[in-house]
């Protein structure tokens, strides 16, 4: 007898299973691992074309002041929760950010974005249930939060996934990099942002469940166009330097620790107000004892999360976070905490691999570079 | 028909006199996906049956391959070392791993040939 809880499925579940997706469970989810291109045909079509992916299973939800506030009084009540500066993101803006918790750890990683009457917030399928169970408790005599359970999410990433989608709703074309906008398409309110997991240009598109297959169809008529797996989001991801929750970060990491002091805005920096400001605050006068680094392991072999990392008198310094094949790069490609002393770019290091050592390299992040379009 | 020999943890031999070459299913290339590294055992180290002989990474995770009978390798598939797509492009041929002596011939009595492979397959769908 099965005793694992059902799976639930995406709007899309009936489309994968067609297209010849390998199903595998995920964060309470079936979701595609592959398709039958496999995880380094899907990687390169992200990166020379444009690769579909259905992240259906992340949160979102939409937030309003109550009792008639305006929208900074609800961007003001998520600050409490979140380091960003969100009070003067303007209307079509999107911000990358975490919660934090009082000892400057990260709760989840998010992005928000101001939709001009309320916030639109995309939160990790891992952590929703205990995200959206936070702002109820923090911040519910001030917010109004409904969560988008009847909503789809598709992320069209590469550089060719602007034009792809721009032969169904030309005006996309207009967004710039972390801009968010709603067009009507085939009866449905679409809510689009230029933003993306991969390190590449594109989009990431909410549209209702009842309508995400028939999207998604039209899309993938474009011959630019090809089905990718959560495989290859994972390697692409890694290679774009970008945090995976639970992995490179998590409650026992701070943003500063992690390299995401940048998505902490000059005002909150001053003015804290927001769980463990003090800690924060501290770490960006004082430094930290460690950092995440980008890692490049010599040879072929690949070196994945928990590896150890040694100083090359052998002392235990880190360990790795995230770590796998880049694709694009052509090699093993790692994330991981060292100590300061040792975050320099350029510092040779030891990964521990089945009993051996490994050379490698601190490798400056990205691995490969951006193809953020800032127009 | 070949005179393959499988394991149920998807390893192939193949015997020519005493020389067994080892390598993994079509099944198991296909489970795996993408393989991007390979790491083969020194030549002239004993093998165990059902132990480690080597390790296989795909870009998702690291594999053992187990040897489906004990003896001693004699020879490696060194191209697999710059070239490990060959287990997944010709897994029962170009993509093998290693050659052993085999140690004890009776060994090779408890795996399957290739119908009772199939079957086996069949029974873990």
């Amino acid at each position: 007898m099965n005793s694992e809880p059902e799976l639930l499925t995406t709007p899309l579940d009936g489309l994968h299973r067609e297209l010849g997706a390998r199903m595998v469970p995920f964060a309470g989810y079936a979701m595609p691992v592959q398709y039958p291109a496999g995880i380094i045909k899907e990687h390169e079509q992200t990166r020379h074309a444009a690769g579909l992916f259905d992240v259906s299973h992340m949160g979102q939800v939409r937030l309003t002041a109550r009792h008639g506030g305006s929208l900074e009084d609800a961007a003001r009540a998520l600050e409490s929760l979140v380091p960003a500066d969100i009070v003067n993101l303007k209307p079509g803006r999107q911000r990358y950010t975490q919660f934090t918790n009082a000892a400057g750890g990260i709760l989840d990683d998010l992005m928000v974005t101001s939709m001009g009457d309320h916030l639109y917030l995309v939160v990790n399928a891992g952590c929703k249930v205990e995200d959206i169970a936070h702002m109820r408790a923090e911040l519910a005599d001030r917010c109004e939060l409904e969560v988008l359970e009847e909503r789809a999410l598709i992320a069209l990433q590469g550089p060719r996934a602007v034009a792809a989608f721009a032969k169904l709703v030309p005006d996309c074309a207009a967004l710039s990099f972390m801009q968010a906008a709603t067009w009507d398409f085939d009866g449905d309110r679409l809510l689009v942002s230029r933003s993306g997991y991969t390190g590449e240009d594109g989009l990431e598109i909410s549209v209702p469940g009842k309508g995400a297959e028939t999207l998604v169809r039209r899309l993938l008529e474009d011959p630019d166009v090809a089905p990718v797996g959560l495989g290859a989001r994972d390697s692409l991801r890694l290679e774009a330097g970008l945090c995976l929750y639970g992995h490179d970060i998590d409650t026992t990491t701070t943003p500063i620790e992690a390299g995401l002091a940048w998505s902490i805005q000059k005002r909150r920096r001053s003015e804290g107000g927001f769980p463990g400001a003090e800690v924060i605050q501290d770490q960006l006068a004082n430094g930290t004892s460690r950092r995440r680094v980008g890692l490049r392991p010599e040879g072929r072999a690949p070196v994945r999360e928990g590896a150890v990392i040694r100083d090359l008198s052998g002392n235990a310094i880190g360990a790795v976070t995230s770590g796998g094949f880049g694709a694009t790069v052509g090699g093993p490609i790692a994330m991981g905490y060292v100590t300061s002393e040792h975050a320099q770019a350029g510092t040779a290091l030891e990964l521990e691999l089945r009993g051996k050592g490994v050379p490698a390299t601190v490798t400056a992040l990205p691995f490969v570079p951006q193809g953020y379009q800032r127009t | 028909m070949s005179d393959r020999l499988y394991s149920k943890d998807h390893e192939w031999i193949e015997m020519d006199a005493d020389i067994g070459t080892i390598g993994v299913s079509d099944h198991a290339q296909e489970q795996l996906g993408d393989v991007v590294f390979v790491e083969l055992p020194e030549i002239g180290r004993a093998v165990v049956q059902n132990e480690e002989a080597a390790v296989v990474e795909s870009v998702k995770a690291a594999s053992e391959v187990y040897s489906p009978v004990s003896g001693e390798v004699v020879e490696v598939n060194e191209t697999l070392t710059d070239d490990p797509a060959q287990v997944n492009a010709d897994p029962h041929g170009e993509g093998w791993f290693i050659r052993i002596r085999v140690d004890d011939m009776s060994q090779l009595e408890g795996l399957m040939n290739e119908e009772a492979y199939q079957e086996f397959l069949a029974e873990l769908d």
